[in-house]
């Protein structure tokens, strides 16, 4: 078990980011050298301005036609994204091991404060599940790689609620914890979790396609 | 709901068409198309995807089907290309016979979707590249592919023979000189600023479309010619049904004409479509960044007509009106407040259908549904029942629509959902209204 959480906290951790920030990388790399050879209008319409209004008007809540149309889903939405993000940047334990480690640090989020939240990501990951089985434009094309993502994604809070309130043995959970955290960072580049590198190059391609060539608003 | 059944609508060309396939003829020709054209954009939007479904909320097929989620954008999607991605090409015969209907008749790409997407992801740019492939594999409407044979074999969309055409004017130009002496159509006028093109059907079906448009040129003192020769047409189905091919023989021959005559710029009738294959489809796919000789839209024409005061109004159109923004010339070039202002300079009063602008709801005529033909006029108007609450819900009695596809949608509309309204073209009141020195 000891070996185990030394693997899994130390060389694992290195190789996940590794994967991650090598994957992410090739992954924009090979999209940009892709759309230079069959996708030229990309580059050629591409207009800063434009495409930054664009992503302007669908980064703050309700800016656009969409968010304002479906209330509930913004608001879950938008914490959610926000404190995935936010979560294992500032969390206690992960500041304190990169300390560790690197002797780097920053501040942190209060223990009780990181810990709510990590409920309120759960509780939206059961929002999400919820409306994939019962909105009917929802699940017409919901597939079992939809439950997967959403399981990578909900995986690391579970398991770190629980290991924070020590719950199904503490190391044993930490271990569960590290494993799904850096599962999940991997996937990031090879699965649909890359929408979190595409979706600022579709939105700043659209937003030019609208802006610049049919001088229209896209939100 | 989905739970009801999808009866495939009966047409002689998807259906002989489909009756041709072979597994080995779609895997081959789903590749070749893949391979070619299919790159980083259709990789990055179906990776992007999250499948959640807020296209739904744009689509006036899905709202006019209660929601029923077959006709969500990602739901059209899934049952076309997304099939086929996921399959390897793999797919059968009966399912392209299904993802032809939904490409070709089911979707307008009107790119509504595209604005609810929080991605931005352009689902009509993929629902297009099923109909490349539809086209390819030789499984096109009848309607849509006579209207293509027509482009190919005389460079426009009607079958009108090189005479006919200029018969068709000059017919045009002997009516109107009954009404102003000394009226001319200009043919053939090197050098003119102005070359004005027309799609096909004002020729063959709305001819005293093209009287107006000369009894309007005559007003306003305008140096203008129309070309005697192949290339008058700027319309572009072939761009609708996927053969792209066809599509930049259009477009080249359209523009080649307004060199010839060394015109400074095209104005081009109150069409949608045609302004969307020459900005923005047929000039990319000729490796034109812009138009090679500037385009205008008559919504941008006519407006530079009356605010320069070139065109007068004598008296304005009494009766309410309200305007219905055209997907290609509002979301396709923003030119939904001109269109407004031309409107509220010739009428009393507009009155607003609400969603517009941008956020129009579509004709469901256009995207070359209409082209489609008889056999799926249910499917678009059944598809479109939102539009027709919208236009009942302004109580007006006059449509303007500055497009000749929304013309012919919005007609059907209004008489299978029996509203008691007309529509005029922009054109139609500016004849009407303006002062006629000549009078």
């Amino acid at each position: 078990m000891n070996a185990l959480y030394n693997f899994v906290s130390g060389p694992l951790v290195w190789i996940a980011l590794a994967l991650f920030a090598g994957g992410s990388a090739w992954r924009l790399w090979s999209l940009v050298q892709l759309s230079k050879k069959k996708d030229i209008y990309v580059h050629e319409y591409f207009s800063w301005p434009h495409a930054l209004r664009s992503i302007l008007h669908w980064i703050v809540p309700f800016a656009n036609e969409s968010t304002r149309k479906n209330p509930a889903l913004t608001v879950v939405a938008f914490v959610f994204h926000l404190f995935l993000l936010a979560l294992p940047l500032f969390v206690i334990g992960h500041v304190a091991m990169l300390d560790k480690a690197l002797g780097l640090s920053w501040p942190t989020l209060p223990e009780g404060l990181a810990d709510a939240m990590s409920f309120v990501v759960v509780g939206a990951c059961v929002y999400f599940l919820a409306r994939r089985l019962t909105v009917p434009e929802v699940k017409f094309v919901t597939s079992a790689s939809d439950f997967v993502i959403l399981a990578l994604a909900a995986a690391p809070f579970v398991t770190g609620i629980l290991a924070y309130h020590q719950i199904g043995g503490a190391q044993f959970m930490t271990i569960l914890h590290m494993l799904s955290g850096e599962a999940m960072l991997v996937a990031i580049p090879f699965s649909r979790l890359s929408h979190m590198l595409y979706a600022p190059l579709t939105r700043a391609y659209i937003g030019s396609e609208f802006g610049a060539v049919r001088h229209a608003r896209d939100w | 709901m989905s739970s009801q059944p999808y009866e495939l609508v009966k047409d002689k060309g998807l259906d002989e068409g489909v009756a041709r396939l072979t597994p080995e003829k779609i895997a081959k020709v789903v590749g070749a198309v893949l391979e070619s054209e299919g790159g980083a954009r259709l990789k990055a939007y179906v990776d992007t995807c999250a499948h959640c479904g807020l296209c739904a909320e744009a689509c006036h097929f899905f709202h006019s089907h209660d929601r029923d989620p077959r006709y969500a954008p990602v739901a059209k999607v899934k049952q076309t290309l997304w099939g086929i991605l996921d399959k390897g090409g793999a797919v059968s015969p009966d399912y392209i016979a299904r993802a032809s209907r939904v490409a070709y008749t089911e979707c307008n790409l009107c790119k509504r979707c595209a604005m609810y997407c929080p991605f931005g992801i352009d689902i009509a740019y993929v629902v297009g590249l099923m109909r490349r492939i539809c086209h390819k594999l030789g499984v096109t409407p009848q309607y849509i592919q006579d209207t293509a044979h027509s482009h190919s074999a005389t460079m426009n969309q009607m079958w009108v023979k090189d005479d006919e055409w200029i018969d068709s004017l000059m017919w045009q130009e002997a009516e109107a000189r009954d009404e102003v002496a000394d009226l001319r159509i200009p043919l053939e006028k090197h050098g003119a600023e102005i070359m004005y093109s027309v799609i096909g059907p004002e020729p063959k079906f709305r001819t005293q479309l093209i009287y107006q448009a000369a009894v309007i040129m005559h007003a306003a003192g305008v140096d203008w010619t129309m070309p005697a020769t192949p290339g008058w047409d700027n319309s572009d189905m072939a761009m609708y049904s996927g053969d792209y091919e066809i599509m930049g023989r259009l477009k080249r021959s359209h523009f080649e004409c307004a060199q010839r005559l060394g015109v400074k710029r095209i104005v081009m009738g109150e069409c949608g479509h045609a302004f969307r294959s020459v900005h923005d489809v047929g000039n990319r796919w000729l490796g034109w960044r812009d138009e090679p000789v500037p385009v205008i839209h008559a919504v941008q024409f006519y407006h530079e007509l009356i605010t320069s005061g070139k065109i007068m109004i004598a008296k304005k159109f009494q009766e309410p009106v309200t305007f219905h923004d055209p997907c290609n010339i509002a979301r396709g070039m923003g030119l939904h407040e001109m269109g407004r202002e031309v409107a509220r300079a010739l009428c009393e009063e507009v009155v607003e259908m609400t969603p517009n602008r941008e956020h129009n709801y579509c004709c469901s005529a256009g995207g070359g549904v209409i082209n489609c033909g008889p056999p799926f006029r249910n499917t678009r108007v059944h598809g479109n029942k939102v539009k027709a609450e919208q236009l009942a819900a302004t109580g007006v009695k006059t449509v303007i629509a500055p497009c000749h596809n929304c013309h012919g949608g919005l007609e059907d509309i209004i008489h299978h959902y029996k509203l008691d309204m007309k529509l005029k073209f922009l054109g139609d009141l500016i004849y009407e209204c303006m002062e006629k020195p000549w009078n």
